[in-house]
């Protein structure tokens, strides 16, 4: 299966003189100093990430996949290499995050929540209604619009998180394990939203996850992390065909060989990372 | 998403259980009633007690002779005129050390830098007193409406700054995240992030502050002043007005009580996340 291959220099064959690169990243190490000397997360990472292109990162836990999307958003600096991101043609954001767990202000309702980006750049009220208005539609919310997040469920909140990050239509989305903490029925439904909404958008996407099915059912290209320090094991492009419907895809025995393949790939560094734990433990 | 309807029912049901609820405090109706009884109960023991001279009324009065000499007081606009000074000098000095606690505490609890520098001055003065620093007010700022208004901004001050920097402290760094991300400036940051996340607390602060407040504008009025509840009482002392003494006892209870039925309404209202949890 030649997409299965591994793409051993990480950044894909012929892309290196393709303008529509969106994020290159050349060598790019963070290394955390600590009180027991530096602390490497993430170890000369090479690759670029084409425009609209759906970009999921596998790894173990405490690969430094969180790192590396924090570094991308701006919110931690790197340490060595180089990281272009080109610039949205208007004056759009660069990037919005849809965070790991709760990240929705508990002070404001859904409607404030959402409309928090394009409030933040000063859009006028009558763009907001309708972005906002119309994301939370598209994500079933507009009776909730004024709850408060506590009163809402988990997958209410993120559906929320995930609204708030595409009104303000950014160039690039950022997702941090965005369906982690949520149950599998709720998981399924969002991976369906959000395919739903991608494909209206096509934005450029950075998803980070720990469930190799994830990564097949949503992405177009994943990135195999190794266990600390964070390296790029092995990039491989997905062959499935959009639009995708989660549940038809995961019926195909294609499906289940490719995930399989990958789960090999991850299946050694989740190894190697319980190896390490336990040695520094002893 | 019915089910999170009804949730969100049923917790503003329980919302109206916050601050202080009989319905919801009590098992049965017994129990209210000898809850409200009981105060009435030690006022009529009291009376009997007094009439019988079983205590010495020269320091227990009656409670209805007390309530005479309060009717004698509002029908001659005395206590009126006392309560308004009092009320207006609690406000300004709410004002005056509310404040800046709350853009100090709210800075502090952003930036590391202000807060290493200012904490050891504020751990180092707050043990103090306030009532101990009374004689240096009154000195430095006369004996005017300015150093009673000090007195009051001083005692508010700790309690409200404390509190603030402690919930700024207190909001998940993720918030903070969330509002770079999406481009929130410093001004911004204060606005949507520190001020109304550090809320639950700083009302816990400003309910802390304005009893000190009371407490504080009692003493400073016995000292230094012509007016107000606490020289009210500091008079009736010096002309053995025993009656006059309890009136401004059961007002400032009843200001207490007052005061924290409101903020408990006001946190209602800003902080409607919090309080119907």
């Amino acid at each position: 299966m030649s997409t299965l291959a591994p793409n051993a220099g990480g950044a894909p064959a012929g892309s290196a003189a393709n303008t529509d690169i969106k994020i290159r990243l050349r060598n790019l190490s963070k290394i955390f100093e600590t009180k027991k000397g530096p602390f490497v997360a993430i170890d000369s990472l090479t690759f670029d990430i084409p425009k609209g292109c759906f970009f999921m990162i596998v790894g173990p836990s405490g690969c430094g996949k969180t790192t590396l999307l924090r570094i991308l958003a701006g919110l931690e600096n790197h340490t060595h290499g180089t990281m272009e991101i080109t610039p949205p043609a208007d004056n759009r954001p660069s990037n919005s995050m849809i965070f790991q767990g709760d990240s929705l202000f508990p002070w404001m309702t859904v409607w404030d929540n959402a409309a928090y980006g394009l409030v933040m750049r000063n859009r006028p009220k009558g763009e907001i209604n309708d972005v906002v208005g119309h994301y939370l539609q598209r994500t079933g919310l507009s009776k909730f619009k004024d709850y408060y997040p506590h009163q809402l469920s988990g997958g209410m909140r993120q559906r929320v998180s995930i609204s708030r990050a595409f009104a303000t239509d950014p160039d690039i989305l950022l997702m941090d394990e965005p369906f982690s903490a949520l149950d599998e029925q709720n998981k399924l439904l969002l991976q369906e939203e959000l395919l739903r909404i991608w494909d209206e958008t096509k934005k450029t996407v950075m998803f980070i996850t720990h469930s190799v099915d994830e990564a097949v059912t949503l992405g177009d290209r994943i990135m195999v992390m190794t266990a600390h320090p964070g390296r790029d094991k092995a990039t491989i492009d997905v062959p499935f065909e959009r639009p995708r419907k989660v549940l038809e895809l995961r019926a195909r025995p294609e499906y289940g060989e490719f995930v399989y393949n990958i789960w090999k790939y991850l299946r050694e560094e989740v190894d190697r990372a319980r190896a390490l734990d336990e040695g520094s433990a002893s | 998403m019915t089910d999170a309807v009804q949730q969100s029912k049923a917790i503003e049901g329980k919302g109206r259980a916050t601050g202080f609820s009989f319905a919801a405090y009590f098992k049965n109706s017994g129990e209210r009633w000898m809850n409200i009884l009981s105060p009435f109960a030690l006022l009529l023991i009291w009376e009997i007690a007094a009439r019988l001279g079983y205590v010495d009324t020269r320091f227990f009065p009656a409670p209805s002779k007390i309530f005479e000499t309060m009717w004698t007081l509002i029908v001659s606009g005395e206590l009126y005129v006392h309560l308004k000074a009092s009320m207006y000098r609690l406000m300004w000095g709410f004002l005056w050390g509310g404040i800046p606690a709350l853009l100090l505490g709210i800075s502090m609890g952003l930036s590391r830098t202000l807060r290493v520098i200012v904490e050891p001055i504020i751990s180092a003065t707050y043990p103090i007193p306030k009532s101990a620093i009374l004689p240096l007010i009154l000195l430095i700022f006369g004996l005017g409406e300015a150093s009673k208004i000090v007195m009051v901004a001083v005692g508010l001050f700790y309690p409200i700054l404390i509190n603030t920097v402690a919930g700024v402290l207190e909001i998940p760094k993720i918030h903070f995240d969330v509002a770079q991300n999406f481009g929130a400036k410093k001004l911004n940051v204060f606005r949507t992030v520190a001020l109304p996340g550090a809320m639950p607390l700083i009302m816990t602060g400003v309910k802390l502050g304005v009893g000190l407040g009371l407490i504080l504008i009692s003493l400073a009025e016995m000292i230094g002043a012509k007016s107000g509840l606490g020289y009210m009482m500091w008079n009736a002392w010096e002309i053995l007005s025993v009656e006059t003494m309890y009136v401004g006892l059961i007002v400032i209870a009843f200001l207490g009580v007052i005061f924290n039925l409101i903020l408990n309404e006001i946190e209602r209202m800003l902080v409607p996340w919090k309080t119907s949890r």
